[in-house]
């Protein structure tokens, strides 16, 4: 098998077997896995900032919530369908993206972050000073009559859970294929040496700026698909712990790896959702996890496992 | 003939370091054209300002006329001004195929494996491909440097001290390969082993103090006054 031909069936295979876990997991599981892979594809988006790109961002709950509400409000405020609201957000997303690195791309490292986060901050405070129209600190849920998809019922738990794995499965081909074009070596490029891309022609502002672009419309995609699927809008969306998850799920799971946000966002959910039912000290159990992470395996699991021989992994 | 770089009054100040000073300097198409000076002479920087790393302070830069004094470092390499740095800059931690192939899609060639095999045969790295570039041995991460100007197919190649750090061995190696770029890419060369210098330069420009001591063939820069002065005299009875 070659190399491309390897890599398309691993994913494939992924894809198959969430497909499988529909009808072996209880519905409890099941729900929670509809959930990590929204919030999966979120952290693809990051990854492809952070992980590829090499743009450290704490700004990315913004573009979760410029989906989220960019999908929420016109559903709520003119009854718009449920489909038509879920591109709005996509490219809300985009769009907040593009805004704020054109201003954002200015500075690097650790500027960067700090700008971002500002940035981001912003946001959510603008969510809850409008709080009339966005619904503030007790956002809205999100109508019923706009939960449907191609005629099936979002807040029923199969259509719910088939349409996460459609996004998740999309947006894990689209970035399987991002990675491995010309583009996506130039993003490589960009992470590893800045300045030796531009002696070879690439412009950093313009690269930067296409990947930050294209990791909004992950985050506005993921940010208008939890809202759809889980029927609730909310400034809580909007603020840095939301910055912080898919940094944590792409960290564990690998930076700079295809699956690695997935893996990431499924390990931590599971870690909060366990530690969580016996002890209310839950965090203490993220951070030792992190910690163990930092000491034993820094560039995260499948990071690590690359490195220890699957050099094929993209 | 017309020029294919020219540069006019060309200006760089350090606060009150003069790095380039009014500098007045033609490159002929096909040529080989070798920059040399003592250290601090203002090499390194007037380079950077022709490809751009460094903004222009006052004076002007054509290219084939056409006036490129303003335009960003990428655009001047899309140009056709390839540049390869002093202290070796490769990405350590892609493979070999990946460091060329950013050079052959940045060109816009169709087969980028062809045009990366083409390149990497050129420097006598064929079979390295898949290894990565910071396990390579330094010299061979000159020739991936090289290799990666090359994959350019840049019309002017601006190589600043690139036998530093190479065997003897190699140094005759990368003679040849130079001699074998010219005339369809012209070279512009830093370089402080006089022996590379007066074997492959068609001219010399001699910089000092950020000013043009003296231009012309090997023979005659070595027969100028001023240059044994400041230079190659001071270096050899120094020697």
């Amino acid at each position: 098998m070659s190399g491309g031909a390897r890599i398309w069936a691993l994913h494939l295979a992924l894809v198959a077997m969430l497909f499988a876990a529909l009808f072996v997991l209880p519905t409890y599981h099941a729900t929670n896995l509809a959930r990590i892979m929204v919030l999966a594809v979120f952290a693809m988006g990051y990854n492809l900032a952070f992980g590829y790109t090499g743009l450290l961002s704490l700004g990315h709950a913004m573009f979760f919530a410029a989906g989220m509400f960019a999908m929420g409000l016109p559903v709520w405020h003119w009854g718009l369908g449920g489909g038509p609201a879920l591109l709005l957000g996509l490219v809300a997303g985009g769009a907040m993206a593009g805004a704020v690195g054109l201003l954002a791309l200015r500075t690097a490292g650790v500027s960067f972050m700090i700008v971002t986060l500002m940035f981001a901050q912003a946001g959510y405070l603008t969510i809850l000073y409008f709080g009339q129209v966005t619904g503030g600190d007790e956002g809205f849920v999100v109508d019923a009559a706009a939960r449907r998809l191609f005629g099936f019922d979002l807040s029923s738990d199969v259509p719910r859970y088939l349409a996460a794995l459609a996004l998740f499965a999309a947006a894990m081909a689209g970035c399987l294929w991002l990675v491995r074009s010309p583009f996506g070596r130039v993003m490589v490029a960009m992470r590893e040496n800045e300045e030796r891309s531009r002696m070879l022609g690439y412009d950093p502002f313009r690269v930067k700026l296409a990947a930050l672009v294209i990791s909004g419309v992950y985050a506005g995609a993921a940010g208008a698909a939890y809202g759809l699927l889980f029927g609730y809008v909310g400034g809580s969306f909007a603020t840095i712990q939301y910055s912080i998850l898919p940094m944590l799920y792409v960290l564990l799971g690998g930076a700079g790896t295809v699956l690695g946000p997935f893996l990431g966002a499924l390990l931590m959910f599971y870690l909060i959702d366990i530690t969580s039912g016996f002890t209310s000290a839950w965090l203490f159990f993220v951070g030792a996890a992190l910690v163990l992470l930092i000491l034993f395996a820094p560039k995260g699991i499948l990071g690590t496992i690359r490195e220890r021989g699957a050099r094929w992994l993209p | 003939m017309a020029a294919l770089m020219e540069t006019e009054g060309l200006v760089r100040h350090f606060g009150g370091l003069k790095a380039v000073d009014g500098v007045n300097f033609r490159l002929e198409p096909g040529e080989i054209h070798a920059l040399i000076g003592p250290n601090g002479a203002g090499k390194t920087t007037f380079v950077s300002l022709l490809s751009g790393r460094l903004p222009v302070q006052a004076g002007r830069i054509t290219l084939s006329g056409r006036d490129i004094t303003r335009l960003p470092a990428h655009a001047r390499v899309r140009a056709g001004i390839a540049y390869t740095f002093q202290i070796t800059s490769i990405y350590p931690r892609l493979s070999v195929f990946d460091n060329v192939a950013l050079a052959v899609q940045s060109r816009g060639a169709a087969d980028i494996a062809a045009g990366v095999a083409e390149a990497l045969a050129r420097v006598n790295l064929t079979g390295f491909d898949a290894q990565e570039a910071g396990t390579l041995s330094y010299g061979h991460q000159r020739l991936l440097e090289v290799a990666m100007g090359l994959a350019l197919n840049p019309r002017v190649l601006i190589l600043d001290e690139p036998t530093q750090g190479l065997a003897a061995g190699e140094i005759e190696g990368f003679k040849a390969l130079i001699r074998s770029l010219v005339p369809d890419t012209t070279i512009l060369l830093i370089e402080h082993n006089m022996d590379v210098v007066m074997d492959l330069a068609d001219r010399i420009t001699v910089l000092n103090f950020g000013r043009v001591l003296a231009v012309g063939t090997p023979d005659a820069v070595r027969a100028d006054p001023g240059v044994q002065d400041a230079y190659l005299g001071g270096h050899h009875a120094a020697g």
